[in-house]
């Protein structure tokens, strides 16, 4: 008896499903909007094609990003501008972007492994790289009209040109949404007023996906997005900021002053503009979190050869207890943020079958929290492995460490991503 | 009007450089098991070279085939060498189990193979890399010229065509010789060559288009017996650590201890 009410209710359940045909096309509908993270006839990567990607990946940056180069970049605060062209010509600019554009529709889980191989050779360069081919194009892909995407994609993914996303403000960072930057309609276009901060490639861009206010006073539901030049009048970069880590990445301060923007590069839909960056950020924290696990996996090649030639009291110090216990540490930390960050990847590169199993916001905001304090912790760890040597800029520990820290403070600070996954749990039990 | 080049390049998947190689745990060979394996450097140079004589246009190239003997994921080379340009490949398959019996095949049985494909195949030009990183042979084009009756030019630093006359420069000792030799011929290349391309995404997705012919030994009817039987593989001694001498009354004093002088 006692199971029988659950019974009852589970044939009624099925009756109901059967009797309705109309729910049929609502699911469609839920299945298209899933889809549209991916080019037209997007399939997911098989394993092998994954594999195959990541080895490609690592002649390029063996080629590419020796030591010396990420040594130079992190030293002379410069970015080697000639590697966006190899980057276009390697293919890795586009590797969520629409074939027809030159892109390579391979979806998320290859774009985290780029961004890990890039970053795992210099940290800098693969922000930077992040910030042009996730922030910019992948944005332009996802929000872009047909028209736009002819304009700029070609241009953005084969490297001639360089992209940006201008989103944070001086008393605008965690709070995103109190921006003060303004568009006012004007004679075919908008006028932007205002200054956007801590822009990455901001210095060098060519091509800047920039927020500002349209309606001023309607708060979230008044921001817009637009496509800006670097060339037009009244644009200009304040200053390239002097940074603790991620040197060699140029960050920025832009200035805005009457800059004219054409009603056609207006990104998505007029006011809209939140619904545009709060998408992106969740597929934007995603692929950075494959930056930090690319720093663990550098940290690991430092330390491993290190600690096992290393010699003290004739015995390479990687056979004592306490150095083992923080070598498998940095070890169990970059498996795990790993298998975090590739699971929640795959489950974007699947998701557009499968409507029930689509991504959620907190793992977004999970990923990213769980990968930059865990590389931040191997980095500090990389360094006491090496003792003295690991304190001198002669070997790269030190700068692992500086470049690891942004990611706890770039893209939502690592408290604004536990304030994410609280409000997730708080809106799932809200009106129970 | 010089005659179109048809051109060959065999080339071999070998360990990546950049790894330590290690002795097997049964001391019979290096382990190959779980090691990244990548093109052999030099026959990367090969289709360099190859891809460049088609892009120069003079003489012309009909059309430049790779390939490659041994077990399945010899494939994954040929992909790279269509990437960065050749046209099409042959797959000469030799299952695991087979390389793990009686091992690889030696530069003899490579040669002879080459031989019946350049014949089948019309090919008036074979570019190979001058050895392969993991046996050093440093014998396979050698051979090959050989049982063709063909010209060689081993270890090209610079190839440049003169009508049907090809002028080979190579690095000797103490300078820089250069042959010159008609077609057909085989030319075996060195470091200084050139420098390879990067095969690029989009390349090897195209490349995955490209034709890619499967074929086993039998299917040339050559004999390939192995000839060779390794007895034992042992890692080289440690290096003993060297000294530093003050100045040359020092260096004499400890050539003499040693008995040198």
């Amino acid at each position: 008896m006692m199971s029988a009410p659950h019974v009852s209710r589970a044939l009624t359940n099925t009756i109901r499903q059967i009797g309705r045909s109309r729910p049929r096309p609502l699911q469609l509908n839920i299945k298209r909007a899933a889809s549209t993270k991916h080019p037209q006839g997007f399939v997911p990567p098989t394993a092998e094609d994954l594999m195959e990607l990541r080895e490609r990946v690592q002649e390029f940056t063996r080629r590419g990003i020796p030591e010396e180069v990420a040594a130079k970049t992190d030293s002379e605060n410069e970015f080697p501008a000639e590697i966006w062209k190899k980057f276009g010509e390697a293919g890795f600019l586009g590797i969520t972007a629409d074939e027809d554009y030159g892109g390579l529709a391979m979806g998320y889980q290859a774009h985290c492994i780029v961004m890990e191989e890039v970053s795992k050779a210099s940290g800098s360069i693969g922000l930077s790289y992040a910030a042009h081919s996730q922030l910019c194009i992948n944005q332009l892909c996802l929000n872009g009209n047909k028209d736009q995407k002819e304009r700029f994609l070609p241009g953005l993914i084969s490297g001639q040109k360089i992209g940006a996303l201008a989103m944070s403000e001086h008393s605008a960072g965690s709070d995103v949404v109190s921006m003060k930057m303004t568009a006012k309609a004007g004679d075919g276009g908008y006028i932007l007023n205002g200054t956007k901060m801590w822009i990455t490639n901001g210095p060098d861009a060519d091509h800047i996906v920039v927020y500002a206010k349209t309606e001023p006073d309607k708060g979230s539901k008044g921001i817009t997005a637009f496509i800006v030049d670097s060339t037009s009048k009244g644009f200009s970069c304040a200053r390239k900021l002097d940074k603790l880590g991620m040197r060699g990445s140029n960050t920025g301060e832009l200035v805005f002053e009457d800059v004219f923007v054409p009603r056609e590069n207006m990104l998505g839909e007029l006011n809209h503009g939140v619904r545009v960056l709060m998408e992106g950020l969740d597929i934007e924290r995603l692929v950075l979190s494959a930056g930090p696990l690319g720093i663990m996996a550098s940290a690991l090649a430092l330390t491993l050869p290190y600690t096992h030639t290393r010699r003290q009291f004739s015995t390479p110090i990687a056979q004592n207890q306490l150095i083992q216990a923080k070598l498998a540490d940095i070890y169990t930390k970059y498996r795990a943020s790993s298998a975090y960050t590739y699971s929640v990847a795959a489950t974007f590169d699947t998701a557009h079958a499968d409507p029930d199993n689509r991504p959620k916001t907190k793992d977004c905001a999970g990923v990213i929290l769980y990968a930059a304090e865990r590389a931040t912790e191997c980095a500090l760890d990389a360094i006491q492995l090496m003792g003295g040597m690991g304190y001198v800029n002669e070997v790269p520990a030190g700068r692992l460490l500086r470049d690891a820290k942004l990611y706890e403070i770039g893209a939502g600070t690592s408290e604004v991503r536990r304030v994410i996954i609280g409000r997730a749990f708080n809106k799932e039990y809200a009106g129970r | 009007m010089s005659t179109a080049l048809k051109i060959l390049v065999p080339i071999k998947r070998v360990i990546d450089y950049a790894i330590k190689p290690r002795v097997n745990s049964a001391r019979t060979a290096i382990e190959t098991a779980g090691v990244k394996h990548s093109m052999n450097p030099f026959d990367e140079l090969s289709i360099e070279a190859a891809v460049r004589m088609r892009e120069r246009g003079t003489p012309a190239v009909t059309d430049i085939l790779a390939l490659s003997v041994g077990p399945p994921k010899c494939v994954d080379v040929l992909r790279t060498a269509m990437a960065m340009g050749a046209d099409r490949s042959i797959h000469v398959e030799i299952s695991d189990a087979e390389v793990k019996e009686k091992g690889e095949l030696e530069p003899l049985g490579v040669a002879k193979l080459l031989k019946s494909v350049v014949e089948k195949e019309q090919r008036n030009l074979v570019i190979l890399g001058k050895q392969s990183i993991d046996d050093d042979s440093n014998q396979t084009g050698q051979m090959l010229a050989g049982l063709l009756g063909w010209g060689q030019a081993t270890q090209a630093s610079k190839i440049e065509f003169e009508g049907d006359n090809v002028s080979v420069t190579r690095e000797v000792d103490g300078g820089v010789e250069t042959l010159r030799c008609p077609l057909p011929m085989v030319i075996t290349t060195d470091l200084r060559l050139n420098e390879p391309r990067y095969a690029s995404l989009p390349n090897i997705m195209k490349a995955k288009k490209n034709k890619l012919e499967k074929m086993t030994l039998q299917d040339f009817g050559v004999d390939e017996g192995r000839r060779l039987k390794t007895l034992k593989v042992e890692e080289p001694p440690a290096r003993q650590g060297g000294g530093k001498v003050e100045d040359v009354d020092g260096m004499i004093k400890k050539l003499k201890e040693l008995g040198a002088i």
